[in-house]
């Protein structure tokens, strides 16, 4: 092989090393999300009641603690289950529960769900119970709300701004 | 009696799976070495390169990574703008520097895949060479880290889309007391902090991953870190054309309203993301443990059933470090004496870095076979495959040799099978490394006239199997290392073949022609090199006698 025809041979190695790099660089595209369809992220951290209902304790009770332990209220530290419910057009989406964080079940429940729902003007409705209430709810929210191609819809809640809110 | 080549190989077992996946990729790279020997020549072949260029890669996406650092900006918004303003209103040299620094990181992995590939094909992954092969599972984790938190600080759709796809994938752990995903819900929950981490995390990873690449190649003596000159400076300017003609462009901003819909995917990096969306981050998971554990346990499926390691005979060893210099491995090392004999160091092996290569017996200036028959046991040696057993082999084997050229071929195990070149007027013995072959046996076999003409051949030039053995064979042949072949050693009569597996018909075609141009040379006399005695005459077959030195 003369110079000539090796050079012409590495300029072309060379060429197809930079097709590989450049290509699989941004090549083939990857569709993550489809057009047509939106995302309803239900996602909170929320601290549900205790198990047991607080007790005051008796003076003879708090003689007995360490001055630096001497609280009023004795509770229990595990907390109930979050109950979730999520519609979507009137149709049930989720039905869920959240079991309170930490090893004594003291610590809150951690909500990270995900929905992959069609476009439009749709309707959800979200409903939670975090007491010991075996019926009913505790809280509950319902928005119409549109949703454009590819909307990330957050449900959050935050008990200091009155329960669910939509984002 | 032990032989070092075998005209009748046994029946071999049946392959186990990772050899049968083995063979038909030994078979790609070796026609791919020699169709790049062909344009670059040994010397520059990049498959010869593989790891250097990887550190070579390293090195660019570290300085290109030093001037994007200056002008990127950490910030929900300004990490997106500092890089845009690099990519267009500083194209020439800021753009070119980002296009750099991404096509070299996908170079890097590149070189790392292939590296990988080519080492398991060629079998250099398993007994001693375990450690060398584990340790490089790790940097290939640290490697896809570095990528993945670079993509990230670019802050834009695909950013978004890993970020995460990356949080909710170690999410699924469960590990973590609140969902990390949680970061990412809407653009109020992210935090310019956040970026400064992760820039800290996209430095961090790769000095990290520095130290492993020190680690892993702490078992090689001599390892190269550049590639040579020529290499270099194509690469670059192949890089830098690449930057001009396809540089490196941000996607849209992220938003965390709106779900990233179609990507442009760097597979170097990112491609267990689009796997994982259409399986599960759980099968995310599966994978990549379960191809992690594969490579971990791989040098051990089914465990290398080994030969003694090289061995010292203190009597013959003095301590002249040749063998140390000369192994490829860091397996010999050179202790005090502890025999009394007056020297200051003698030779000691680790058997858990010997690979049994032989190339430091080849290297020990006592292995010489002019010594007598039962006197040759040299300072190092194979135990199973004495050079004292190639001797005897040699006397025995060429006693046959017929013809009006009678040819000796040197082979190495893991070049073309020599076995298959025989004939009435060639003797074929193959060794674990051609290096393993003192270069006095040549001149023994010349000078004692058992042969007419002696052939080398081993690994493809540029790539010995045991690393140095065709370069340090070169050298002793030309006087530039010891132990040297004496002059008088016709060089008319001697040829070197270096060539794959699969070149046998072009080193039967070369030991035909040069069996053709000994027959026409006059006899060798070793008492006058130059005199010619017999033209075109076979001398007579005469086996060696015990002769001394």
């Amino acid at each position: 092989m003369t110079r000539a025809v090796a050079y012409i041979g590495q300029v072309i190695v060379y060429a197809a090393i930079a097709a590989l790099l450049g290509g699989f660089a941004t090549w083939p595209r990857h569709t993550h999300f489809p057009d047509d369809q939106a995302l309803i992220k239900l996602s909170f951290a929320h601290s549900a009641k205790h198990k047991v209902a607080c007790r005051k304790r008796t003076a003879k009770e708090l003689s007995k603690l360490a001055p630096n332990m001497r609280r009023t209220l004795s509770c229990s530290r595990e907390r109930v289950p979050v109950y979730l419910e999520l519609d979507f057009d009137g149709a049930p989406l989720f039905r869920g529960t959240f079991a309170p964080s930490g090893l004594s079940r003291d610590g809150p429940a951690q909500v990270y769900e995900r929905f992959v729902v069609p476009v439009g003007r749709r309707h959800v409705v979200v409903r939670m119970r975090d007491s010991t209430r075996s019926e009913g709810f505790d809280y509950e929210a319902q928005a119409t709300l549109d949703l454009p191609p590819r909307r990330n819809l957050v449900i959050g809640f935050r008990p200091e701004m009155g329960g669910f809110f939509f984002k | 009696m032990d032989t070092l080549a075998r005209s009748e190989t046994p029946a071999a077992p049946p392959p186990d799976v990772p050899a049968r996946i083995q063979r038909p990729l030994r078979i790609m790279f070796e026609y791919a070495e020699a169709a790049l020997d062909r344009v670059f020549g040994p010397a520059w072949n990049p498959l010869y390169f593989l790891g250097p260029l990887g550190f070579y890669y390293y090195w660019i996406v570290a300085v290109s990574g030093i001037y994007v650092y200056i002008f990127f900006d950490t910030g929900t918004t300004e990490a997106y703008q500092s890089v845009e303003y690099m990519t267009y209103q500083q194209w020439y040299l800021g753009g070119v520097m980002r296009s750099l620094h991404r096509y070299a990181s996908d170079g890097m992995v590149l070189m790392m895949v292939v590296h990988i590939a080519r080492e398991f094909a060629m079998g250099r992954y398993r007994g001693p060479r375990w450690f060398t092969w584990i340790t490089g599972v790790p940097i290939f984790w640290l490697v896809i880290a570095s990528g993945i938190t670079g993509y990230w600080l670019v802050w834009d759709t695909l950013a978004q889309y890993i970020a995460i796809a990356t949080t909710e994938w170690f999410d699924w752990l469960g590990i973590f007391g609140e969902p990390i995903a949680r970061n990412f819900l809407t653009p109020e929950d992210l935090d310019d902090r956040f970026f400064t981490l992760l820039l800290f995390m996209h430095i961090a990873v790769p000095l990290i991953l520095l130290f492993v690449l020190w680690i892993h190649l702490q078992r090689i003596s001599r390892p190269r870190f550049n590639p040579n000159r020529g290499l270099a400076v194509g690469t670059f300017v192949m890089l830098l054309a690449l930057a001009f003609v396809h540089p490196a462009e941000s996607q849209e901003p992220a938003n965390l309203s709106v779900v990233p819909g179609t990507l442009d995917i760097d597979w170097y990096y990112l491609a267990i993301y689009p796997f994982m969306d259409a399986t599960s981050y759980g099968a995310g998971w599966g994978f990549a443990v379960a191809a992690s554990l594969m490579l971990f346990v791989l040098p051990w499926l089914p465990p290398l059933k080994q030969p003694a390691a090289a061995a010292v005979d203190l009597s013959n060893c003095n301590g002249c470090t040749r063998c140390a210099e000369d192994c490829p491995y860091n397996a010999i090392t050179m202790m005090p004496r502890s025999d009394g004999l007056p020297f200051d160091h003698e030779a000691q092996v680790d058997p858990d870095l010997c690979v049994r290569c032989g190339i430091c017996a080849g290297a020990c200036p006592t292995a010489t076979p002019f010594r007598r028959a039962s006197d040759l046991i040299p300072g190092i040696d194979l135990p199973q495959r004495p050079l004292r057993a190639l001797r005897d082999d040699l006397a025995r084997r060429t006693a046959k040799l017929d013809g009006p050229a009678r040819i000796v071929v040197f082979g190495c195990d893991h070049g073309v099978r020599v076995a298959d070149i025989e004939g009435p007027g060639i003797a074929a013995f193959s060794l674990p490394c051609i290096a393993a072959l003192p270069p006095s046996f040549i001149d023994y076999v010349l000078s004692r006239d058992l042969a007419d003409g002696v052939v080398l051949t081993g690994c493809r030039e540029g790539e010995c199997y045991n690393r140095f053995g065709v370069m340090w064979t070169k050298m002793r042949l030309a006087g530039e290392r010891d132990p040297y072949l004496r002059k008088r050693v016709p060089r008319e009569r001697l040829l070197t073949y270096w060539g794959g597996t699969l070149d046998r018909r072009g080193l039967s075609n070369a030991v035909a022609a040069f069996a053709a141009r000994i027959a026409a040379l006059p006899r060798f006399d070793p008492l006058r090199p130059g005199a010619s005695a017999r033209a075109n005459a076979r001398p007579d077959a005469a086996a060696p006698s015990e002769t001394v030195d």
